[in-house]
Order: C-alpha cells, then sequence, then structure tokens
C-alpha cells in the first residue's frame, strides 16, 4: 500500500535511567533511592508521587507509565527488609517510548489502611490497573475517577491479593502440600470443607436484595441526550449491553454501552468473568509451577508468555541462555507471533461481518504452525516449552525443514493472498477506515502498547528499542502506519507478520549447535532476594512480569503486566462518537483475549 | 471496481476446491501417503507439510497422527524386562506437580517400614495440565506421557481420579509410542546399568561374576509376558473409548 511510513529502524537512544532518577530527586530530595537485586528505585512518600510522575512525564521523558502494581509486605521472610516498614508498596514502571531502554521504577510504601494519590491526571492509563490494585488488594487511590472492583464482583469479601487472605478450600501457603506424599488420601477439598461451599459474603450483604448498581457511565464521560437542543426530535439514550455472551467479544467480556439512536456516547468495559487469580496461584507455586500457568494467560501465545517469564527469573537470577535456546526461542517467538496476527485479522473480518470463511483462511496455516509446535513441544496450545536458562527439549529431526517450508514457501503465499483479498475489499475500507481514531498522544498516555501504537506511527516495539534474546542480530523492519483506526490496525498486523516470517527464516538459517540449556536443570530454583521487571515484546503489546523474591524456592510476589488488559484503557475513550456496529470491530482491532485480561 | 472484492473472495475460495481435487487426483489411491488404515473405517493421518486444497480431517473416521511428544495424562511404567513397576514412591513427581494432582502413599511392609514402592498412585486427571514436569523430573523414568486424549465421561468422580492400575502400561507400549525416546533412553539405561555393575565388580571383585548369565529369565518368556500385558492395556484403552461412545 501506498501510505506505508518509512519503515523506522532505530529509536534516539536509550533512556539514561540514573539521570532520570536524579531529576526526581533533585525536585524532592526525601526521596530515598533503594536497590533491591538487579533493580534499582526510588522510594517516594505517597503526598510526593504526583509530583514525581510529573517530573519524569515533563522532564524526563518518560511518556508511558507501563505498569502499576502492588506488594504486601505481610509474610516477608529476607533479611534486606525492615519488618516494621509499612505493609504495602505500590509499585510503577515508567518507559519513554521515544528513547527505549530500561525502565524507571518508583516505589510508593503505604500502610493499611492509608490512601494514596491517583496517577490518572498525569496518566490516564493508571485507570485499569489502579481499580486492579483497589480490587486485589484494597488500597484506595484518592480522586480515581471510577474506583469500583473490577476483576471481582461487588459480593465479593475482602482482597484476594493480601497475603492473609484465604480461599474456601485453601489448603497451605506454599506447594508443594504435605498431603500428597508419602500418605496420600485422595480427597475431593469441596469434601473436605464442612460447609461445602466456595462463597463467602460480606457481612452486611445480602446476595438475594441486592442490586447492580447503575455507576454504568464513567465521569469522564457524557451520559446526557446530545441531540435535545437542535433541529432533531429530542431523543432519549438508552443502555444497550453487549456481551458477556456474545460472538463479537471474543470470550466472555462485557461492553456497557449507552447509545442514543446508533451512536455510542459512553462505553463501559466490563470484565474479569474468566478471573482466577493467577497471581496468588503464581504466589502459592514454585518458581518453575508458574511457567506451565504463563501458557494460560494469552492462550494463543504460549511462548511469548514462557519468554516473558522466563526472562524476569532470569534477570533475577542472573542467568546466561546458550546461544541455541535463544535462537530457538525467537524461533518459536516469531511463529508465534504470526499466528496471533493471523487469528487476530480472520477475527477483524469475522467481526466486520464476514463471518468465519476468511476467518478460517487466515488460521489455515496456524495449522501448520501449531503442528511444529507439537512436534517440538508436545502441544500445540500450552506448550510449557522455555525453561529458566533455555529451552526444554532440542528440535526433532526433520523439524527445520518442515519449518523452513511454512516459512519460505507457505506463509509468504499465505500472507500475500490475504493482502490481495482483504486490503483493497471495499467492506474493509468502508468499515475500517478512520474509525476508532485516537492519536498516538492519547494511545501512549493510555499505556497502549503493540501492535496498536505502531499503528497510530510510534515505532515503539521492545526487541528494537530494548532488545533482549538475539534480536539485535536479525535484520527486520518496525512497521508503522499513519492513521491510527482500524484499517491500520488491521493492516499493521498484516506487515507485522511478514516482518516475523523475515526473522524466523533467518533464524533458521543461522541457527547454531549447541546447548539448549544452561546450568543444572532441576526443579529447585532460589533466585537471590530482590525485584525484577522482565518484558517481552508480545503479539498484543507489552508483557511484563514483575517478580519478587525472598530468596525462597516460592515467588513473592508474581505480576503480570497484560497487554490486553492494559489496552482495554482506550477502548472506551475510542469508541465513544462511532456507531454501535463500529464498536464490535474497534474492540475486534484490539485484539484482547480473555485469559490475559481476567487472569 | 463493483463486486471485485467478491469475485477475489470466490476465487480463492474456488482455488481451495480445484488444489483439493487436484491433491486427490495425485495421491490417488489414498489421499494422504503414508498414513495408517486401522480398518473399520478408521484411519490415521499424517498430514504432509506442503497439503494444499482441503486441511480438514474428518474427525473421529480419521485421526490426526500424534507426533511422538504429544502430551497428555502421564501413566506408570511397569518394566517388563524386570517384571515390576518402576515407581519407587520417592515423590519428586508429586513435588514438581504445578497443580499438584498427583497423590502417593508408599508400601509398607509387613513390619510396618516404608518400601521403596508405591501402595497407592492417584492423578486426577480433570486437574491434570499436562506440563510433563512429573515426566521431566522422574529420576526413575517411572512415568511417561499417554497419547489417550479421548477420555471423556459423565461423571469426574471417581472416573476421572485415575488409580495405579488404570494408571500403569507396560513397558512395550510406552515403546511404541515413543519410539525415538525410548531408544535414547535404553541406550542411557543400559550405559549407567552397566557403570553401575562395573562400579559393584570392582568391589567384590571375584565372587559375582557368573551370577548375571543365570539370573537372565528365558527370552521367550519375557517376550511372551511382555505381548500378553501389552494386549491388555491395549485391551483397557479400547474398553475405556468403546464404554464412552
Ligand atoms: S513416578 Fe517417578 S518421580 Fe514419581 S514417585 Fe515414582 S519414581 Fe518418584
Ligand atoms: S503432567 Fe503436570 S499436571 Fe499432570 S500430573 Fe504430571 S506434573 Fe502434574
Amino acid at each position: 500500500m501506498s501510505d506505508i511510513v518509512a519503515p523506522s529502524t532505530t529509536v534516539a537512544g536509550p533512556l539514561d535511567v540514573a539521570g532520570t532518577l536524579a531529576l526526581v530527586q533533585e525536585a524532592l530530595p526525601d526521596a530515598k533511592p533503594v536497590s533491591a537485586g538487579p533493580t534499582d528505585y526510588l522510594e517516594v512518600a505517597p503526598d510526593q508521587l504526583i509530583e514525581a510522575l510529573q517530573v519524569l512525564r515533563d522532564q524526563g521523558g518518560c511518556d508511558l507509565l507501563s505498569s502499576i502494581t502492588c506488594t504486601d509486605y505481610l509474610s516477608y521472610q529476607g533479611r534486606a527488609r525492615a519488618k516494621d516498614g509499612p505493609r504495602f508498596e505500590v509499585v510503577y514502571h515508567l518507559y519513554s517510548t521515544a528513547q527505549g531502554g530500561d525502565c524507571v521504577v518508583l516505589h510508593v510504601p503505604v500502610d493499611d489502611g492509608e490512601s494514596l494519590p491517583t496517577a490518572t491526571p498525569v496518566y490516564p492509563g493508571a485507570n485499569l490497573q489502579e481499580r486492579e490494585v483497589w480490587d486485589l488488594y484494597g488500597l484506595v487511590f484518592d480522586g480515581h475517577p471510577n474506583l469500583r472492583r473490577i476483576l471481582l464482583w461487588e459480593g465479593f469479601e475482602g482482597h484476594p491479593m493480601r497475603k492473609d487472605w484465604h480461599e474456601a478450600y485453601y489448603e497451605e501457603d506454599q506447594k508443594p502440600f504435605r498431603s500428597r506424599h508419602p500418605r496420600a488420601d485422595f480427597a475431593r477439598s469441596e469434601d473436605k470443607v464442612p460447609w461445602g461451599k466456595n462463597t463467602r459474603y460480606p457481612a452486611d450483604w445480602d446476595p438475594d436484595d441486592w442490586q447492580e448498581p447503575v455507576t454504568y457511565v464513567p465521569v469522564s464521560q457524557d451520559p446526557r441526550s446530545r441531540n435535545g437542543a437542535g433541529d432533531h426530535l429530542s431523543t432519549e439514550s438508552v443502555v444497550v449491553n453487549l456481551g458477556p455472551h456474545h460472538p463479537s467479544t471474543h470470550g466472555v467480556f462485557r461492553m456497557i454501552v449507552r447509545i442514543e439512536g446508533e451512536t455510542v456516547i459512553a462505553l463501559e468495559p466490563d470484565m474479569g468473568y474468566l478471573h482466577r487469580n493467577h497471581e496468588k496461584i503464581g504466589e502459592r507455586n514454585t518458581w518453575l509451577m508458574n511457567m506451565p500457568f504463563t501458557d494460560r494467560l494469552d492462550y494463543i501465545n504460549s511462548m511469548s508468555n514462557n519468554w516473558g517469564y522466563a526472562l524476569a527469573v532470569e534477570k533475577l537470577m542472573g542467568l546466561e541462555v546458550p546461544e541455541r535456546a535463544e535462537y530457538l526461542r525467537v524461533i518459536m517467538a516469531e511463529l508465534s507471533r504470526i499466528v496471533n496476527h493471523l487469528w487476530s485479522i480472520g477475527f477483524i473480518l469475522n467481526d466486520l461481518g464476514a463471518l468465519q470463511t476468511p476467518a478460517l483462511y487466515a488460521i489455515e496455516e496456524r495449522e501448520m504452525i501449531l503442528d511444529l509446535f507439537e512436534s517440538v513441544s508436545g502441544a500445540r496450545m500450552m506448550c510449557n516449552y522455555l525453561r529458566f536458562g533455555g529451552v526444554h527439549r532440542d528440535l526433532p529431526a526433520g523439524w527445520a525443514e518442515r519449518a523452513r517450508y511454512v516459512v519460505h514457501e507457505r506463509l509468504p503465499r499465505a500472507l500475500d493472498q490475504l493482502d490481495d483479498l482483504l486490503s483493497g475489499n471495499e467492506i474493509v475500507n468502508t468499515r475500517g477506515r478512520g474509525v476508532g481514531y485516537l492519536s498516538a498522544e492519547q494511545l501512549i498516555s493510555l499505556s497502549v502498547t503493540g501492535p496498536m501504537i505502531r499503528a497510530a506511527g510510534v515505532p515503539y516495539d521492545i526487541r528494537r528499542c530494548e532488545p533482549y534474546g538475539v534480536y539485535d542480530r536479525f535484520d527486520f523492519d518496525i512497521p508503522t502506519l499513519p492513521h491510527s483506526d482500524v484499517y491500520d490496525r488491521y493492516y499493521i498486523r498484516l506487515l507485522e507478520a511478514r516482518e516475523s516470517v523475515r526473522i524466523v527464516q533467518q533464524a533458521l538459517a543461522g541457527l547454531p549447535e549447541g546447548d539448549i540449556l544452561a546450568g543444572k536443570g532441576g526443579y529447585v530454583f532460589r533466585p537471590p532476594e530482590g525485584e525484577a521487571y522482565g518484558r517481552v515484546e508480545g503479539p498484543k503489546g507489552e508483557l511484563g512480569f514483575y517478580l519478587v523474591s525472598d530468596g525462597k524456592p516460592n515467588p513473592y510476589r508474581y505480576h503480570i503486566r497484560a497487554p490486553s488488559y492494559i489496552n482495554l484503557n482506550a477502548l472506551a475513550p475510542m469508541t465513544v462518537g462511532y456507531k454501535v456496529a463500529d464498536a464490535i470491530v474497534i474492540l475486534g482491532a484490539i485484539d484482547i483475549v480473555l485469559g490475559e485480561v481476567d487472569r | 471496481m463493483f463486486g471485485t472484492g467478491l469475485l477475489k473472495g470466490l476465487g480463492i475460495t474456488f482455488k481451495h476446491l480445484v488444489d483439493t481435487y487436484k491433491d486427490d487426483i495425485q495421491s490417488t489411491p489414498a489421499r494422504y501417503q503414508g498414513s495408517d488404515d486401522r480398518g473399520k473405517g478408521l484411519k490415521v493421518i499424517d498430514q504432509p507439510v506442503d497439503q494444499e486444497g482441503l486441511l480438514t480431517i474428518q474427525y473421529p473416521e480419521e485421526r490426526r497422527l500424534l507426533p511422538e511428544r504429544f502430551r497428555y495424562i502421564p501413566m506408570l511404567i511397569w518394566d517388563t524386562e524386570t517384571d515390576e513397576e518402576r515407581c519407587t514412591a520417592c515423590g519428586i513427581c508429586a513435588k514438581v506437580c504445578p497443580p499438584q494432582c498427583i497423590w502417593i502413599t508408599r508400601a509398607t511392609d509387613e513390619a510396618g517400614k516404608p518400601v521403596t514402592r508405591p501402595q497407592d498412585f492417584f492423578i486426577d486427571a480433570t486437574i491434570c495440565m499436562s506440563c510433563n514436569y512429573c515426566v521431566e523430573f522422574c529420576p526413575f523414568d517411572a512415568i511417561k506421557m499417554d497419547h489417550d486424549a479421548e477420555l471423556a465421561s459423565f461423571e469426574r468422580f471417581p472416573h476421572l481420579v485415575y488409580d495405579k492400575g488404570e494408571l500403569t502400561v507396560p513397558l512395550d507400549y510406552y515403546a511404541a509410542l515413543w519410539p525415538t525416546q525410548y531408544a535414547e533412553e535404553q541406550e542411557r539405561r543400559a550405559q549407567e546399568a552397566a557403570e553401575a555393575r562395573a562400579k559393584e565388580e570392582a568391589k567384590a571383585a571375584r565372587a559375582a561374576v557368573k551370577k548375571e548369565e543365570e539370573e537372565a529369565p528365558a527370552p521367550e518368556a519375557k517376550l511372551s509376558r511382555a505381548e500378553e500385558l501389552k494386549q491388555k492395556a491395549m485391551e483397557r484403552a479400547r474398553q475405556r473409548r468403546e464404554a464412552q461412545s
């Protein structure tokens, strides 16, 4: 197509993290620098947080507030922390999209019952993540526009990520459970719990009387009739639920929209139907046990989920990965990106009303790639292929030849065919062009990452701006498109899939011989005390893992910065003003997967 | 131009149709060469990577040939060479299992002392996430991945909680499912055994040289026993499948 912006291959140079932290310290002499394992951060008091964020945004160039999360230090066993410090620490990770490079980390200690100011005035993208912290930890963000539960429901008792919260079938804090060996009496937890129910309600709460509060329209949006005073008839707006069981929501996801005629005047995403408190499970697990659980986040891309987690743990342990394993990781992650992009292209078409046929053509090649995954790892989707320090198994005989056939013959042909069929298609053009526009600045301030911002002209790709693995050895472009609409979001995925094909071709050609796993392997890992944030350019955006270790065999904190979840920040601003039918396509073009949104 | 999109789309669909027939004609008499016809209309298909046209496999009449590394629910190995189970109830698999769905009770001898054999061994198949860790970390090659994926049943409890009897398969069954890995493993085990033997021999240098030859059971008896066990395991798998349908 003619309107591709020249692919940019460089960014302005890595962010000077130490210098940026010094800027904050200059403005706020009380901020305390701390070093925890591989991470250096600044500890900022709650009342100085906003000032610190402003300094970082306006002087430090950190325009992307990537992740907000919290750690409850109630049962921390390590030696590096004073026992009597405040119970919680809220953690902020900030990046610069223009300069790339590593992140700036802020910690805000808060005690139980205290609150801290919301970051939404400085970074509107803090919205969903602060709601998550409120929901799971019960920390109040003063001034947040819509501080309601998000993953759990209103009648849920307690805040489950607190270390002292226990579920109904609670057995032990840490795996392995003692009841399994050497004296097992197999019994279902349901039968052992005398009341046999796994729900508890808050004391003053009755499920029969309760009615969902109609606070659907967030404060930021205008619920009133728009054309009351015009030449038109005065009409009333109505609230419509799209989902949770709706074929276009790509899973169990609900959009509560207020429409006037056909026009959306307010929208509120509602999620959590698939919530299983993945992070709490993760803190019970040992380090290694979490690997197959990451498969289940974005279940289309288990290979890159594995990588994000492995990367964070390797950072924490200071593990080197053998070269062959690095190449294998690149091959698998890029194949998985192709799968994801084919899938999302197919489903954008589905959402446009071209039901199933184009989607099936788009995912035909996916079958071939899944066959490859299956023969190397044993599973098509839940691959569980990476290990700390390498990969699980080497390639079976004949694998490389098959993969070569797929990336040299099949995939280029299939992508060309899709391009030819869809890119010039009238319906794709009329329904896609100019729909769901949001400027690059808005998207970044809403913490959106991945193909969405590249379709808005921002060449921000972690593989290029903070290269991990061996990505710096391959010749590939970061395609960008200028219009930031649904059409560009469709087309950018096609372009990125082509780049991935190029990378896999090169990686297969240059695949070195050698070891695939560093160290002794084994199943017990005790990373030294500290914290680390590892991130990869997942097919849906920045996939980050924030880990805290207290030197024990189970992670003390295990948090996932889920790109599909955080990209939903942009859903409402993007949809308001368009027709209700466009809402479906706009959601489709964000490309969410509910396993990752709800966690 | 008006309608080009439609024509293009139909063109692609038409091409698929033609490709399918072309593929059929080229590969007469059988659509998938190298595939396995198991009789009774059941075919196991090894789809080539250059397959064009129709990619659909008509399950359940046709099934995909599963790659060797395919993993589903673990199985316990009955070593037909030594005629005993390989599991020593060491508990490592129960320790590494992420959803903690393995339950092991160690057996005791008459005096009540624990011995290195499992008395009970349960796997809750509804919870197992097929992660392969139990197989990966078992130091005795006692637990391996089964390929039987058709486990649907009406009740979870107790049908999908497998006990030791249901989990145990003879070594040959495993060898047939995992030929490459089995060969590598046998080599490694033989080597380890040789090393262990060498050590032992060095220790009791003179005494035990001849004993070994005497101890080996007659090869024919071993074979027939293996065959019998294999038949049993296959029969059980078949029954399970039939019971479902
Ligand atoms: S199966 Fe292997 S790991 Fe599990 S108890 Fe038996 S010998 Fe130990
Ligand atoms: S495959 Fe994984 S989940 Fe299943 S029994 Fe083995 S260790 Fe447990």
